[in-house]
């Protein structure tokens, strides 16, 4: 008798593990966008030399890339630990200390003589000091309070604040001519990428990219809530540490790499959510990584092919980026 | 076995809980009876290891609720709390397969999955396993909950006020269930409640608990008389008797 009533039972298991067919789909219409937005980046309009041209555009298309999957991975972590979908990790300041930082190097060093430092040093230096202050944060909010992740925002909110003001001064203090050259800098740019610094930049991403992927099914268990996966016998807190130190890495390397990009991840995560309709890290992490890099690779092309590069990606991101968040900020108003 | 070791939970200089000495053994119901702030919940939620005790522990099968992995605690203790407002959406079989999660680490195997289709049986949800929680009614919602419960399958629950905001029939669905997690599956069940009758009536053992002492200890019907009543509830109550169980007319008290 159990042995003709199992298969039965066994339909709406299977109806379980069907729905996960949907982000599947979604993540390879993603993953199609990603290889033509490359395509096209890659040979539109090629002129000139073509193993150079092809050379430039592939370090930009591998920036944008790694740039892209690790702001989107950074927001999708940071979600699940905040419990919340509309915060961005630019909350805990990352992206005012990177601006004080440039400000502060401009004021002291004049722009163009900063400029002139050999940009390994500059990148080691700008990731060093936003690592140091992302593990401040963490050890004084999370060690202390019990993984109390409000808390930590909080603080990041008044520090990228205190960012702000002092890099606002400071800038006032500057020459004029240095500000402009500095404003400039101040926005995401591709154009000139070290191809030593990608490579490292790529392994820490890669690195915090495996340990993000064999946490997944942990982040799902935090997705329900501290008191739900405590039950569940997950160390929240455990895993509200590490998410805090691999978003930190994750935030981190692109900025030091090419500068700050608002709303990128937000865009990208929250579209991977509404797509796929699931919670899953296993379908939502590897769909955002695709989504952001695509974004942003297709921002890219858009702009250097039709604005004829009058304007940076990092800026029409930050626009289409603050509508999105809007709308976004307008929906969950509505629930 | 849940044993309460001098366990005492302190806010500033208030203090919450201040139990010496507790034992829960055996299959069957115990209720946590009291008025607000008696430190009923403060005590389930640390024995859940969702709070921190200011000092002493609580030993579940031996293990430190403080101190033992929370991974093998799972396996060990599920707990209920009062409000389950999940900050993601889910079906019904997906927060029940939740509760596979201390076995299979979010990797449900063949026997998990039976364990949750028996869960569902169990809770007859298998019609709602694939709507969405807050698509539910609050009655069915709390079954959802206490399926996972059941999947997760330890020897020991703790229900924190699984009653509130249920409907009279669907407070005494929850309460049968309840009893079944007992007599049927042979859990050590601790539940918070609020109706005194309702402990009486269901409970094999109720600890009445007061400003966070427990005051009074031992079977429905030794616990609950008049001079108990007022000192756990602050309240004159006549209390009566209905097919052998106390009941107390607190509706009467003036």
């Amino acid at each position: 008798m159990s042995v003709d009533t199992e298969p039965i039972r066994g339909e709406p298991i299977r109806g379980g593990t069907f729905r996960p067919r949907r982000s599947i789909v979604v993540t390879a219409v993603i993953g199609v966008a990603f290889l033509i937005a490359v395509a096209c980046f890659m040979t539109y309009d090629l002129r000139g030399s073509l193993s150079y041209a092809l050379e430039l555009r592939a370090r930009k298309v591998a920036a944008m890339t790694l740039v892209g999957v690790g702001l989107s991975v950074a927001t999708v972590l940071f979600h699940t630990v905040s419990g919340n979908r509309i915060l961005t990790p630019a909350l805990m300041g990352f992206d005012a200390l990177y601006i004080l930082l440039q400000t502060v190097a401009a004021y002291l060093f004049g722009t163009f003589a900063f400029l002139r430092i050999e940009v390994r040093v500059r990148f080691l230096g700008e990731l060093a000091v936003m690592m140091l202050f992302a593990l401040f944060l963490n050890h004084i909010f999370l060690r202390r309070t019990r993984g109390d992740v409000v808390l930590l925002m909080l603080a990041g909110v008044v520090m990228s604040g205190m960012f702000r003001a002092i890099g606002n001064l400071v800038a006032r203090l500057i020459d004029p001519n240095e500000f402009v050259a500095l404003q400039d800098r101040l926005f995401a740019s591709f154009s000139s990428v070290d191809e030593q610094l990608l490579g490292a930049s790529a392994v820490c991403v890669a690195v915090a990219l495996v340990v993000v992927w064999r946490m997944r099914y942990q982040l799902d268990a935090v997705a329900l809530g501290h008191d739900h996966a405590s039950s569940l016998g997950v160390d929240v807190d455990r895993v509200t540490r590490v998410s805090m130190a691999l978003v930190a890495v994750l935030v981190a390397v692109p900025t030091a790499l090419v500068g700050a990009i608002t709303f990128l991840g937000l865009l990208a995560s929250n579209g991977v959510y509404l797509a796929t309709r699931t919670f899953r890290h296993r379908s939502t992490v590897p769909a955002a990584a695709l989504a952001g890099a695509t974004i942003l690779i297709a921002a890219q092309f858009v702009i250097e092919e039709f604005f004829a590069f009058n304007t940076r990606a990092s800026m029409v991101l930050a626009f289409f980026g603050g509508i999105a968040f809007i709308a976004l900020l307008l929906k969950e108003q509505r629930r | 076995m849940i044993e309460v070791r001098s366990l005492v939970k302190r806010y500033g200089d208030t203090t919450v809980l201040d139990c010496p000495d507790l034992t829960l053994d055996g299959a069957g119901v115990t209720a946590l009876v009291g008025a607000n702030g008696a430190g009923k919940s403060t005590l389930l939620t640390i024995a859940g290891r969702l709070l921190e005790p200011t000092s002493g522990t609580v030993l579940v099968d031996g293990h430190d609720v403080t101190t033992a992995p929370s991974r093998e605690l799972a396996a060990r203790v599920a707990i209920l709390r009062q409000e389950n407002n999940l900050a993601v959406r889910l079906t019904v079989r997906e927060l029940v397969e939740f509760g596979r999660f201390p076995y299979s680490q979010g990797r449900l195997t063949d026997d998990d999955h039976r364990l949750v289709d028996r869960a569902l049986d169990t809770l007859e949800l298998h019609e709602f396993a694939a709507r969405r929680l807050d698509e539910l009614s609050g009655g069915q919602r709390q079954r959802a909950f206490i399926a996972a419960v059941v999947a997760q399958d330890t020897d020991h629950v703790l229900l924190d006020e699984p009653l509130n905001n249920l409907d009279l029939r669907h407070a005494a669905q929850s309460m049968a269930m309840i009893r079944r997690l007992a007599d049927e599956f042979g859990k050590t069940v601790v539940v918070v409640l609020h109706d005194i009758n309702v402990a009486a009536h269901h409970a094999d053992r109720i600890v009445a608990m007061r400003s966070g002492r427990v005051v009074a200890d031992g079977e429905p019907s030794t616990v609950i008389d008049e001079p108990t009543m007022r000192e756990v509830f602050g309240l004159d109550v006549e209390v009566t008797e209905h097919h052998g169980r106390p009941v107390v007319l607190h509706f009467l008290a003036s």
